[in-house]
């Protein structure tokens, strides 16, 4: 930018600068008030919660118009920050600005003093994050992307380890990290492929170029093995359920419901826009891996005894889900099908947006727990709807929208889903036709499992009698919190009452991706939302719900009027078994047990059962990741040994070393004299 | 919207209410007269409903209002479903709110509920059902899905009036897709109406019921509105069942006098398949609550090729 130009005359993308300037003002701020802690908490989060309003704001009307763009001055010589604001990048923003501002509400009341990282600290990491994920989506070149996609992964790293006293959230830390630099290496390579030896690395000078299938499919798979490290993908998911309950809630909230979709943006960038062509098989290989990936993730929260570790198992499942989407719609887009690509497209996106919100307020949520009682475990927890409803209700709305229930918004990404996989059946390959029932099949029933994951979290959590006595003391969250999670609730519950609107919305990107959208069929129809046509589909939430709350209002004056509203409290009947306790309901373990039977070889269990003649039984059961024992230790022996290998040439003799140059400088002069 | 519609719509719930303890009374009868029992009355069901309404209702010291609120979203859940299955008619200014996946999200949404109500107390019964009935729901829902898929695949919808007009304009060919569908829909439906190789609606103080451990808490009002709620949740099951195998003698838009006859045909039909019902829950003994998740992996694979069948065949 020359000069100054005048405010009027400013687009949207300066103005997201300046919001991400201004979070970036505010990290420091924080770090300035260290001691402030009321400064931080009542001030910094709140303000940086409007602000993320304003990116929301922004985002949204910048979706339907034309791609901006702008070179920064910033970095090194000759190499400037090229970016760009089109209606994909405005999509995430959306997706950032959207979530973030019910996290930052959520963190203004959440952060304690005398805990781990003081808050001045955390706050700087925390608008870090925020202002480099905005700027990773933002970015038009490959070393701008970099730049802030390791940002990105250096302040969540910092999050991750916000109370870096406890070895076990070293561990996860560690691990994160190393799992965030593999994958960056891929994205790396990935770039380096697609730039064509031109040593052009402007996204402008990728798109023109046109790739061989081979070097475009070494291109996508880099960018899936890249990016999918990142989003939790099969077989790179291991660092997820650890980091995701090391770090403090409001930052698992935003890690798991906004960096993780930001991965996401990652591999439709570089699939759908960077690269030129498209090959059928990068979407079945992308819709393996998501299948896998969801059944995976599922069948490992549902036996999780943790909550938070549940809900990041629950987030591979949804990743893995969104992944499917993309897949069928990256087949159909190579095929050129573009409408069944866009249908594919919009509800894989939709997707996006609704776990954003409802996965960030099950976050939020348990970060709620957690302060109000001291306990991440499952076993530990129950009844405390009672105590603490202001936590209670709101997660109920997240949890309906994350068991995919009507009229929420989880449901209509599904619904989605599912429609693109009915009306599949015009692939030119018989294989390929004779998959999408069984994906489809596979899909209904990740959906159900994932009821009964919620069904579990939220009953073991809230419902029932507390397990514990200090329980009963358990407060209620308070101002900010309570805002910021109706915030998040109030998102679900909109996601799922107008998807005619939302998916008006999308229109621009499966145009920009796909060419096609499906906003004409969607706002023909007003509140009913039919994708294709009226005879095919429909569905209308809000008649839906109407209905059940008519009948629901009908129902309850009528039995009121026509009979007796007499009610009487007793002790609970239990088929008149007077001497239950708390101890006698099904615990976490309990309830997941019939899953953990029914896929037994999935896990790796190591169980401890009592005998008869035991004086004090216990019973105790593990469920371990497979893939720790079949790929990650492996892997580390492995490197472990290679490193010893090479350790033998560290003599520790300087005799020996200069011995290693002079064999170094023969072998070298050989070579340069042939 | 016309006013036929409104009218077949409004027939469409009023017949549901009125039908659907009927239709239970009747299955209930038939079981006992199979089994060389005295059978209860037809009107029982009415008078078991009349009799809860008017007692008062026992709550749970610590119930919370999820609890006493279920009973009417369970209620209401199944009153929809039974309000957008074309029954009686295929012009339902309703249906187009929620097609075949909805219908099945409504009914998930139902089961979610009563779940999470029967946790509520906490009792050791209430946490055991909730765990079964999730435990059959999460392998019964998309087993039903497949199935609502086989005729959508058909159909090339998914609305369920246009999938009702479809199947009942076709010629009297047997679809081997849907033959297969038809006995994955069967075990399907007797396991998530509590029926009897999967669970028994009879029974009460068992250690192997789920649906009664479901709602053992409820007394009173709550207790008969989920009663009327679970004999709703077997009339709709039915009419799919009928409207996807067996939908010849549903009206059209603009026929009021097939709609009048739509009424007699639909009553013999559900009289027909509840004898049927009588006779397999008769005919059958209950399973180990173990072997329930293999009984319904099958329904579920059964659907899936029925699924597979669809396309080889190319009906499509």
């Amino acid at each position: 930018m020359n000069g100054f130009p005048h405010f009027a005359t400013w687009v949207h993308l300066d103005w997201v600068l300046v919001v991400v300037v201004a979070w970036l003002l505010i990290g420091v701020l924080g770090v300035l008030a260290l001691k402030q802690f009321r400064l931080v908490a009542n001030v910094l989060f709140p303000v940086s919660g409007l602000l993320s309003l304003v990116l929301l704001g922004l985002a949204l009307s910048a979706a339907g118009s034309g791609p901006e763009v702008a070179v920064l001055p910033i970095g090194l010589p000759q190499l400037p920050f090229h970016l760009r604001l089109d209606s994909l990048s405005a999509f995430f923003l959306i997706v950032i600005g959207g979530v973030s501002a019910g996290v930052s509400l959520f963190a203004a009341g959440y952060f304690r003093q005398g805990e781990g990282t003081p808050p001045g600290l955390i706050c700087l990491e925390y608008h870090v994050f925020l202002a480099s994920m905005a700027m990773v989506v933002m970015a038009d070149d490959a070393y701008a992307f970099m730049v802030v996609w390791e940002t990105m992964a250096f302040s969540s790293f910092f999050l991750v380890m916000a109370n870096h006293r406890i070895a076990e959230i070293r561990n996860a830390g560690y691990l994160y990290m190393l799992v965030a630099h593999i994958g960056a290496l891929g994205i790396l390579l990935c770039f380096g492929v697609l730039q064509a030896n031109t040593g052009d690395y402007t996204f402008a000078s990728m798109r023109a170029q046109h790739l061989s299938p081979f070097w475009a499919s070494v291109a996508f798979v880099l960018a899936v093995f890249g990016f999918g490290a990142k989003a939790g993908i099969l077989p790179l998911h291991a660092w997820l359920p650890e980091a995701h309950p090391a770090a403090p809630s409001p930052m698992s909230a935003l890690m798991s419901g906004v960096m993780l979709k930001i991965a996401l943006y990652g591999i439709l960038r570089v699939s759908f826009d960077l690269l030129q062509t498209r090959i059928w098989w990068w979407g079945v290989l992308l819709m393996a891996l998501g299948l896998a990936t969801a059944l995976f993730g599922v069948i490992f929260s549902t036996v999780q005894v943790e909550m938070k570790r549940l809900l990041a198992y629950s987030s591979i499942e949804n990743v893995g889900l969104m992944c499917v989407g993309f897949g069928l719609s990256l087949l159909f887009s190579a095929y050129g099908m573009t409408a069944l690509a866009a249908l594919a497209l919009t509800a894989a996106l939709y997707h996006v947006l609704s776990h954003a919100f409802f996965k960030s307020l099950l976050f939020c949520s348990t970060g709620a727990v957690l302060h109000a009682t001291g306990e991440r475990s499952l076993g530990k927890l129950g009844g405390l709807i009672r105590y603490m409803p202001w936590v209670a209700w709101p997660s109920l709305i997240g949890v309906l929208a994350c068991a995919g229930l009507p009229p929420l918004g989880g449901f209509v990404a599904e619904w989605l889903l599912l429609q693109s996989f009915l009306f599949t059946t015009g692939l030119p390959s018989s294989f390929l036709n004779m998959l999408v029932p069984v994906v489809a099949a596979l899909i209904a029933l990740i959906a159900a499992l994932s009821g009964f994951t919620m069904v579990k979290y939220f009953g073991v959590i809230f419902l029932g009698q507390p397990r514990e006595e200090k329980l009963s003391h358990a407060h209620d969250v308070a101002g900010w919190e309570r805002m910021g999670m109706l915030w998040l609730a109030a998102g679900c519950v909109v996601l799922g009452l107008i998807p005619s609107q939302v998916i008006t919305l999308m229109d621009p990107v499966t145009q920009l991706l796909v060419s096609a959208g499906l906003a004409q069929t969607v706002a023909a129809s007003g509140w009913l939302l039919v994708p294709v046509s009226i005879e095919r589909a429909s569905y209308a939430p809000a008649i839906f719900l109407l209905g059940v709350m008519a009948c629901f209002g009908v129902a309850y004056l009528l039995v009121r009027k026509l009979y007796s509203g007499r009610t009487r409290r007793a002790p609970p009947w239990d088929c008149g078994y007077p001497w239950q306790t708390a101890r006698m309901q099904d615990t976490a373990e309990g309830f997941g047990q019939p899953i953990r039977q029914i896929f037994e070889p999935m896990f790796r269990m190591k169980r401890e059962l009592p005998t008869s003649f035991d004086e004090q039984p216990r019973y105790r059961v593990e469920v371990e990741d497979p893939l720790w024992h079949w790929l990650y230790l492996p892997l580390a022996a492995l490197v472990e040994r290679i490193s010893k290998v090479i350790g033998l040439l560290q003599q520790g003799r300087i005799a020996v070393y200069l011995m290693y140059s002079f064999v170094t400088l023969i072998v070298v002069l050989l070579v340069v004299k042939q | 919207m016309s006013l036929l519609g409104l009218v077949s719509q409004l027939m469409a719930i009023v017949m549901a209410l009125l039908l659907a303890p009927l239709l239970s009374g009747w299955v209930n009868q038939w079981r006992a007269r199979l089994q060389n029992k005295s059978a209860p009355g037809l009107l029982q069901p009415y008078r078991v409903l009349h009799k809860l309404f008017n007692k008062e209702s026992v709550l749970a010291e610590h119930a919370s209002t999820l609890f006493r609120m279920t009973p009417y979203i369970v209620f209401g859940c199944m009153l929809l479903a039974s309000a957008i299955i074309p029954t009686l008619s295929t012009d339902l200014p309703l249906s187009p709110a929620a097609d075949a996946i909805a219908l099945v999200g409504l009914f998930a949404l139902a089961r979610v509920f009563i779940s999470l109500a029967a946790m509520d107390v906490g009792t050791a019964f209430g946490t055991l059902g909730a765990r079964r009935e999730m435990l059959v729901g999460f392998l019964a829902e998309p087993a039903l899905l497949m199935v609502l898929f086989c005729a959508s695949m058909i159909s090339r919808s998914t609305s369920l009036t246009t999938i009702v007009e479809t199947l009942a304009h076709r010629e009297l060919a047997i679809y081997p897709s849907l033959l297969v569908a038809g006995v994955a829909f069967t075990m399907v439906s007797l396991a998530e109406n509590a029926r009897v190789p999967v669970d028994n609606p009879e029974t009460h103080l068992e250690l192997t019921m789920i649906h009664e451990a479901l709602i053992l808490e409820y007394s009173g009002r709550h207790l008969a509105l989920l009663e009327w709620a679970a004999s709703l949740k077997l009339f709709a099951y039915s009419c799919i069942g009928l409207a996807l195998f067996f939908p010849w003698g549903v009206a059209e838009a603009n026929a009021p006098l097939a709609l009048l006859l739509a009424l007699p045909v639909l009553v013999i039909k559900l009289a027909i398949g509840g004898i049927v019902l009588a006779f397999i829950e008769t005919a059958n003994a209950k399973m180990r609550i173990f072997r329930v998740p293999e009984f319904l992996a099958t329904a579920f694979l059964l659907a899936v090729i029925g699924l597979l069948v669809n396309i080889l065949l190319g009906t499509a």
